[in-house]
Formats: C-alpha cells, structure tokens, sequence
C-alpha cells in the first residue's frame, strides 16, 4: 500500500502567476519526505499538484510530469477523481465534515468507493481510529458529531479518515500549524507508525519538526517576491540539518533568513 | 414576517469564520471561564454608551410595533367575534355584512396553505437548483449575469405578476390539466372539468414563479459561504462535484435552505394581488385543485374590503389576525427544525 512518486519538470501555475518552476524528486515509499521553505515558496502548491488538488482553485494549472510507480496522474485519461482516491490528504486545519458523526467522517471516504456493507464499514472504522490513536478516546461517542472534538483530536480523525481508504500516499499540509505542542507531539508520533504502511509528504514551517519525523527534507525558495517557488536541494534528512550542500539551506535552517 | 427571521446562517457564517481562525482548545474544555461575573463597574467609552442606547432603542421599537399590529388586530377583531353567529373556525359563509354576522375562515385556511404549500412543493427544489448551479457549475461569466436576472425578477411588483398570471398563464394552464385529468383525474384531487383555470393551484404555479428569487438568492448566499476547507475535506477524499455538493454544501447550508423557504412561504401566504387577480374565488371547499374556486386570507380581505361595512371590516381583520398567527407558527417551527440539528450545523466547525 505504498508507492513511489516520481516527479520531473513539473511547474505550476495561478492564472499566469508561475507558482512553482521545474521541480523534479523522487519520494521513496514507506518513507516520510518533509518540505521546508520559507512561506509563499510555493510547497503547499506543490504538495497540491501531486494529487491534483491544484487545478480545483479557479486558474490552476501544471505542467510536467508526476508517475506514481508506472503511472503518470496527469495523464489525458486519468480522472482526478481517481487520482484523489489513491493519494490522501491532510489539510492546514482540521476540516471534519461538521454535520457528520465521527464514524461517519471515517466513514465517508468508505461510501464514496461504493463501500456500504456496515459490518464492513464498522471494521474499517474501528482498525483506521486505531490507526490514528484516536479510537480509545472516541469509541463510546461515535455517533457524536466530529467538530466536538478538540482540534488535535480533530485533526486524529482527519488522518483516519484519510487512512481508511487506504491510500497509497498521505499528503500533510502542515498538519499540525493549528495544534498545540501535545497534540503536536500526538501526530507526529502517529506519522511515525503511519510511514511503516504508507508513503508519506509533509508540508511544514517547523524545523524541528522536520528535523523529528522525517526520512528525507527538501528544501524550497524563491528568488524574490512575485518570482516562482524552486527546489534548492532534497537530501537526507540529517544531512539537510547538518551539512547541507547550498548554501541558502543552511542559512535558512540557521535562522538566517526567511 | 420578513423580519421575523433575521438570522438566516448569512448571519451566523461570519461567526463561524472568526473563530475558526483561532486554534481550538486542545483537551476537550470548552472555555467556558470567560462568562465570570465582573462586580466592579467598568469603565465604558460615550460612543459605546451612545450605540447601545442606539440599537437598544431599535430592538425596542421592533418589539412595540409588533405589539401595536397585534393589540389592534385583536382589539378590532374580538369585539365582532363576540357577535358572529357561525363558527368562526368551521363556518363555509361570510356574511360578514349582515345583522347578525356570519362568517367563518375554512375556506381561507385550506384556500391559503394549499396554494402555498403547491408553491413550495414547485420552488424550493428549482430554487435550489438555480443556486447550485450559480454557486458550483457556472462559469463566472454567465453565474454573474444569471443571479443578475434572478434579482430582477424579485423586483417585479406583484400585480404585475397577476396580470401576467390572468392573461398568460390562465390560457395556457388548461392542455396541462386535461393532461392531469386523463391520467390521475381518478384520484379526485387533480379531475378537471374544463373552464378557465382561475384555480388554487394556477395560484400555486404564480406563487412559485414569485416566491423562487427570494429562495434562490438566499439560498445561493449560503452556499457560497460553504467554507472551502469543506469542500477540500470531500474533494481530496475522491468526490466527484455532485458527491462535493451532497456531503459539504448541501448539509452546511441546511438551515439556509430552510430560512430561505420560509421567507418564500411567507411571501405567499400574504399574498395578495397576484392572487386576487388570478384567483375566481368562491367560499367553498371543493376537492379538485385544478377547478376554478376557493379563496386565500390575503385575497379575500382584498376583494371585500372596499364594500365591507364597520363591521365587515372588524370581520376582514379577525381573519387577517388568524394569517399573522400563521405566518408566526410557520416561522416558529422553522426555528425548531433549524435548532434541533444545531450541533451538526457546521457553525460550530
């Protein structure tokens, strides 16, 4: 349930704003890959293109490639639709469907599949709460609505939600900028189960953070205001904070800059 | 009764969006220490003290108005009750005129939630449509342009409405119900008998064409409000836009949907011209809602109010006190649906 994502040459655009510019990596499944970069260098636009998420804002547009193992997702008869089903995603903010109970948040992703049997559904539940720590704390309330959780166990359900569809890669979108330390702390221990199952990208501001859950770092900015968002270098993760190979990088981890 | 509701989730959404902006507290306390009671007088600032005298004075005034319609609709209409013969809840007559009177408000009770509950049943699913379609499918070009021509369409006065309904509409409407009649004429409720179709529900028709802007702007405003997160949260899980809609904008704007209906119901249960002058009224009840008769509160008071003596008028307004109550029930119960499902609102999100 893993995959590779092999991307090279990708730009991305708003409107006729270049957003991102040439970007080529590879991630490694059953790892977890961190991007760092100042804010507006363009890593939130980047994790988006990679379930194409990106063309869903009014003017969004990529060119470039993007293979997960053999196949390419902007291929002309790929439906995004299907490429959203085998790439999850967690956003910035917890964002619980806020008329749905927590099982039936678990659930949703399980319906949109076709997947109604309840003995069924129950299990997935149970095993994808598991999967995200969060099951003790809700068991006896799941037909509670999802938004009376607190926002770290808002965000535990997001990721179980994302998880129960099995997907074949998690995209994180700085998960946890809205959480306190402790439930800071609850998710990235989470991610480090997770990446045993999946592969995993995550978007963050934190340092630290990076530093802590990921296997490998890569390293964005951007020449100026107004110019595209560029990858500097992708390395391993102690690397990264320790010797990088630009410059910039270091002076950015430094706290030099940005 | 348009101002009755004054917090559609337009007036919630902000709310939702402001706090939202915060982090929310992580273990499960709610903040509930902010409501402690402050002994000391705190110091307040002339211009605070002037608004709230300001708006204070506003809510006071809403509330006597209200006040005085009531007082004087109950003070008129008590005294000629108290001389009415029939039963003023069951009696088909209004011989309101006569010495002693005798009238009674079936007819308009049926005549008014039949013609508005056939305009609902005809609007609130097209409305919605209209404002999916404004909010969700259409390009920019043409969504502006469309919730232009909707706006325009609430502004057309009403008789204008009835004029059109009387010359266009009546003409047009009796293929429909012959059509009706050859295939559910059986069922009694839809049999047609030919004539013009001056009938309840060539009302119902008209009120659904004069309710649906109001419905559908309202309802649109709410759904784009839908916050984007939302829609993300379904998008990114596999949904298709339909599959967006029903799981992010459908259920968050719920209760703006339901606002949205109710501010059209109310529109049609008062009414007046468009009916009166589409209507051929008649005090009686008959099964058919296709055949010509019947009569609402709004359209009755408007017929006979200009020949009504003293008393017919006390009648007239009895009966106009009965609609308020309606329209306060209606508005009351919308309330209760909206507040039973409060916690999945997705104001709390």
């Amino acid at each position: 349930m893993a995959k590779r994502i092999d991307v090279s040459g990708l730009t991305a655009y708003y409107g006729t704003h270049k957003a991102i510019e040439d970007i080529s990596m590879t991630v490694e499944p059953r790892s977890v890959t961190a991007f760092i970069g100042p804010s507006g260098c363009g890593k939130s636009t980047y994790l988006r293109t990679l379930n194409r998420m990106h063309e869903v804002t009014p003017g969004g547009r990529v060119e470039g490639k993007v293979m997960l193992d053999d196949e390419d997702l902007y291929g002309s008869s790929v439906d995004p639709v299907a490429v959203r089903r085998t790439i999850g995603m967690v956003f910035q903010r917890p964002n619980p469907f806020p008329t749905m109970s927590i099982y039936d948040n678990v659930a949703a992703g399980l319906r949109l599949n076709g997947k109604t049997k309840k003995a069924d559904l129950s299990d997935v539940v149970e095993k994808s709460l598991r999967g995200a720590n969060l099951w003790n704390e809700v068991k006896d309330r799941l037909n509670k609505p999802g938004s009376g959780l607190s926002g770290g166990q808002q965000q535990r359900l997001c990721i179980a939600r994302a998880i129960a569809v099995e997907p074949q890669v998690l995209l994180m979108d700085e998960p946890c900028s809205a959480l306190d330390p402790i439930s800071t702390l609850a998710i990235e221990d989470l991610i480090g189960e997770l990446k045993e199952r999946f592969t995993i990208v995550i978007v963050t501001h934190n340092m630290q953070q990076a530093a802590r859950v990921s296997d490998r770092t890569a390293f964005f900015n951007l020449e100026g205001v107004g110019r595209p968002g560029k990858l500097v270098e992708m390395d391993e993760t102690e690397r990264i904070f320790s010797n990088p190979s630009v410059q910039d990088t270091e002076d950015y981890i430094s706290g030099r800059f940005g | 009764m348009d101002m009755s509701i004054h917090t559609p989730p337009g007036a919630g959404a902000p709310h939702d969006q402001g706090s939202g902006t915060r982090p929310a507290p992580e273990g499960g306390t709610p903040p509930q220490q902010d409501g402690a009671p402050a002994p000391r007088r705190t110091v307040t600032h002339l211009g605070d003290r002037v608004f709230r005298g300001l708006s204070r004075g506003s809510g006071i005034t809403l509330l006597v108005i209200m006040a005085a319609i009531a007082v004087f609709l109950t003070y008129r209409a008590v005294g000629v009750l108290a001389i009415n013969e029939g039963n003023f809840l069951t009696s088909f007559q209004w011989n309101a005129n006569a010495n002693p009177p005798d009238f009674g408000i079936a007819v308009l009770v049926y005549g008014t939630i039949i013609s508005s509950v056939i305009a609902m049943v005809i609007a609130v699913p097209i409305a919605v449509g209209i404002a999916l379609f404004i909010s969700h499918y259409a390009p920019r070009r043409l969504a502006t342009p469309l919730a232009y021509v909707i706006d325009l369409l609430a502004a057309v006065p009403s008789i204008v409405y009835g004029l059109w309904g009387a010359l266009v509409l009546v003409p047009h409407l009796g293929g429909l119900y012959e059509w009706f009649d050859d295939f559910f004429g059986w069922t009694g409720v839809l049999s047609y008998q030919g004539g013009a179709a001056r009938s309840l529900f060539t009302v119902g028709i008209l009120l659904a064409i004069m309710i649906l802007p109001i419905v559908t702007n309202v309802s649109r405003e709410v759904f784009l409000q839908v916050p984007k997160m939302h829609e993300e949260a379904a998008l990114a899980l596999g949904a298709t836009r339909w599959e967006v809609i029903r799981m992010s904008v459908l259920p968050f704007g719920r209760s703006g949907i339901i606002s949205a209906s109710m501010l059209g119901l109310g529109r049609a249960l008062g009414e007046t011209m468009a009916v009166a002058t589409v209507l051929s009224p008649s005090f009686t009840i008959i099964v058919s809602l296709l055949d010509p008769g019947g009569g609402t509160f709004a359209q009755n008071i408007a017929s006979k109010f200009s020949e009504a003596s003293e008393q017919g008028r006390d009648a007239l307004i009895a009966s106009g006190l009965v609609l308020f109550v309606i329209t306060l029930l209606v508005n009351g119960g919308a309330r209760a649906i909206i507040a039973r499902r409060k916690e999945y609102s997705g104001a709390n999100a």
